[in-house]
């Protein structure tokens, strides 16, 4: 990757965590901890993986992409605004009763959004069943769907997986997540998901581990997906959550708890600081 | 023509046959199954379209979520399983993945009341109706005999949006003929009468008719309506039969809370208050046994609805 694609990249990721910061300031809830773990990873599949085009959304042959991890919806609504669903100035009525902008991503009111999710473990079905539409229908389209590391201690997710593979949906690339955080504290802590690669590939599937806020390592793993042939693939994206405001970084309260005045003044200021398009 | 006399078909296989007139017809339908293929009938069309046939195994939840990402892709899906897995286990992929979105996708489920028999209560679903009308925008259908069965299938196929669709295991008498028209939002007279109105649906409603037999030779007059759409439900006819008869009488197989039941005494509450008495499972769970014994022992029989009958018109 060019230094200029690196630097348009890291641009459109700080404008998502803007967006998250909006958001959930605005809505006083929602969840910016695992909104921003997820800030490059978005930022790479809109700006440089999907095969979408927001004039026409709902495109037959569009690549899909699932939100497993719904309550990162601040994340996504920021993703496709600045890729150009809908106004960015619309993220800041989140959660609103008279916005279409729900806490939880929903297919039918918002451009963009692939599949309505928020109940965790759901989503991957959902993405399966996509893979197997285009598997079907002899279409090339490739589906795309992030889950938490906390969100794979639900059963489903694992049915998802062993179905994937017995099907060979090589048209789906799965990403997880892994900021180590969940609401009641961190994942070893509440019920270790770990070893997830080893899960993943007992399982059937082709597995890569990446640092998931590096955007070399989030392009190759895209690039390997590519070439994979007869099984779905697992990208385990260390991050970490709350990633890019720097009271956020780590900190399991902020899983689901909005910034105060205060503190979104000083999230602002540190995205801004590095955001030479918007800087002041 | 005396009910015994009249054939039996399990509204199962019907569903199985439509699935592959469906088929047939439409190459964009596509069938999943939860590891009972033999069971639900959807094996028919698994012989028939094998590519179209996908089995996701003993996973329900996972088989909805897979059925409403396949739906978005312009296919019109059915997805089957026992009613107790299909509406019990995997309510909340049915209430997020598919009612939620409002996904096309059409949930064929059997072995619905206690009339599965022999396996007994854990596989008795008595639920499944309260359960599904619950959620926001579903269709509810419960077909009375294999030509309504057959119907039902078709018209779910041809509309757009999610379908609960309910088969029984246990063969039942074909009640209509190929004249016979089924509408989604539509209850029909089968029998009319002035004393007091039966509205029955699935396997009850030949009780229903022998009921009104049964009442007949006693000198009571009593209607019965077959109502397969549960939700929407026909407030005109329940209102009409309501003003009509003075009093009403619901007959299902499935728990007297939130099914058939309720959604009868929801409409007439608010429109023309009259006497219901509910004729169903008694909030109890099933038991094992051969399936025309345990309607015996349940009250889910015409004997059984002569006696609520009788209740209904004493409140009058």
């Amino acid at each position: 990757m060019t230094a200029e694609q690196k630097k348009f990249l890291a641009i459109k990721a700080n404008h998502i965590r803007q967006g998250v910061i909006e958001g959930t300031f605005h809505a006083k809830s929602g969840h910016p901890g695992g909104s921003l773990s997820i800030a490059e990873l978005l930022a790479y599949l809109y700006f440089a993986e999907l095969r979408i085009d927001p004039v026409d959304p709902k495109k037959p042959s569009r690549d899909r992409f699932v939100l497993s991890k719904g309550h990162a919806a601040p994340a996504l609504y920021a993703a496709l605004a600045e890729r150009g669903y809908f106004p960015v100035e619309d993220l800041k009525t989140l959660r609103q009763p008279d916005s279409y902008l729900q806490g939880h991503p929903n297919m039918n009111d918002v451009p963009g959004v692939d599949m309505s999710t928020g109940s965790l473990g759901q989503g991957i079905s959902a993405a399966v069943g996509m893979a197997m539409g285009a598997k079907l229908s002899g279409s090339n389209f490739r589906v795309y769907s992030i889950l938490g590391d906390g969100e794979i201690q639900e059963g489903q997710v694992w049915e998802a997986a062993m179905f994937a593979a017995a099907k060979k949906l090589d048209q789906l690339v799965a990403i997880v997540d892994n900021n180590n955080l969940q609401i009641d504290g961190t994942v070893e802590e509440v019920n270790s998901p770990y070893p997830i690669p080893e899960k993943f590939s007992s399982f059937g599937w082709h597995v890569i581990e990446i640092d998931g806020h590096d955007f070399d390592q989030i392009e190759s793993a895209f690039a390997e997906a590519k070439t994979v042939k007869g099984c779905p693939t697992a990208i385990i994206a260390k991050t970490i959550k709350g990633k890019g405001v720097s009271y956020m970084e780590n900190q399991v309260g902020w899983h689901g708890s909005a910034p105060n005045e205060e503190q979104y003044h000083t999230a602002m200021q540190e995205l801004l600081a590095a955001d030479p398009e918007r800087q002041a | 023509m005396r009910m015994a006399d009249i054939a039996k078909i399990a509204t199962r296989d019907a569903y199985g046959k439509a699935l592959v007139e469906l088929g047939e017809k439409n190459d964009k339908v596509i069938v999943f199954d939860a590891d009972l293929a033999a069971a639900t009938k959807t094996g028919m069309f698994k012989k028939a379209f094998p590519e179209r046939f996908i089995d996701t195994g003993i996973a329900e939840g996972n088989m909805m979520g897979i059925a409403a990402g396949l739906s978005t892709a312009g296919y019109t899906v059915f997805a089957s399983s026992f009613a107790m897995f299909a509406a019990g286990r995997a309510f909340e992929q049915v209430r997020n993945s598919i009612g939620y979105p409002h996904l096309n996708v059409k949930i064929g489920a059997t072995h619905a009341g206690i009339s599965v028999g022999e396996d007994g209560a854990s596989h008795q679903c008595c639920e499944d109706i309260a359960l599904m009308r619950s959620i926001p925008g579903m269709t509810v259908l419960n077909p009375a005999d294999a030509v309504e069965a057959r119907q039902c299938v078709l018209a779910a196929a041809q509309m757009n949006g999610p379908v609960y669709m309910r088969f029984g295991r246990l063969a039942v008498p074909v009640l209509f003929d190929d004249s016979y028209q089924f509408q989604i939002g539509k209850g029909c007279y089968l029998r009319e009468g002035t004393d007091v109105t039966i509205i029955a649906t699935g396997l009850l409603v030949g009780a229903a008719l022998e009921a009104a037999e049964l009442l007949s030779s006693e000198g009571i007059s009593a209607a019965v309506i077959n109502m397969a759409s549960i939700k929407p439900i026909d407030r005109d006819i329940i209102v009409n039969a309501a003003k009509s008869t003075g009093c009403l009488v619901t007959a299902e197989e499935h728990n007297i809370i939130g099914g058939l039941g309720s959604a009868v005494t929801e409409v007439i509450c608010e429109t023309v208050p009259v006497p219901v008495i509910r004729c169903g499972v008694e909030d109890v769970f099933g038991h094992s046994g051969p399936a025309l014994k345990l309607l015996d022992i349940f009250g889910l029989n015409a004997k059984g609805i002569v006696s609520k009958a009788k209740a209904a018109i004493a409140l009058k």
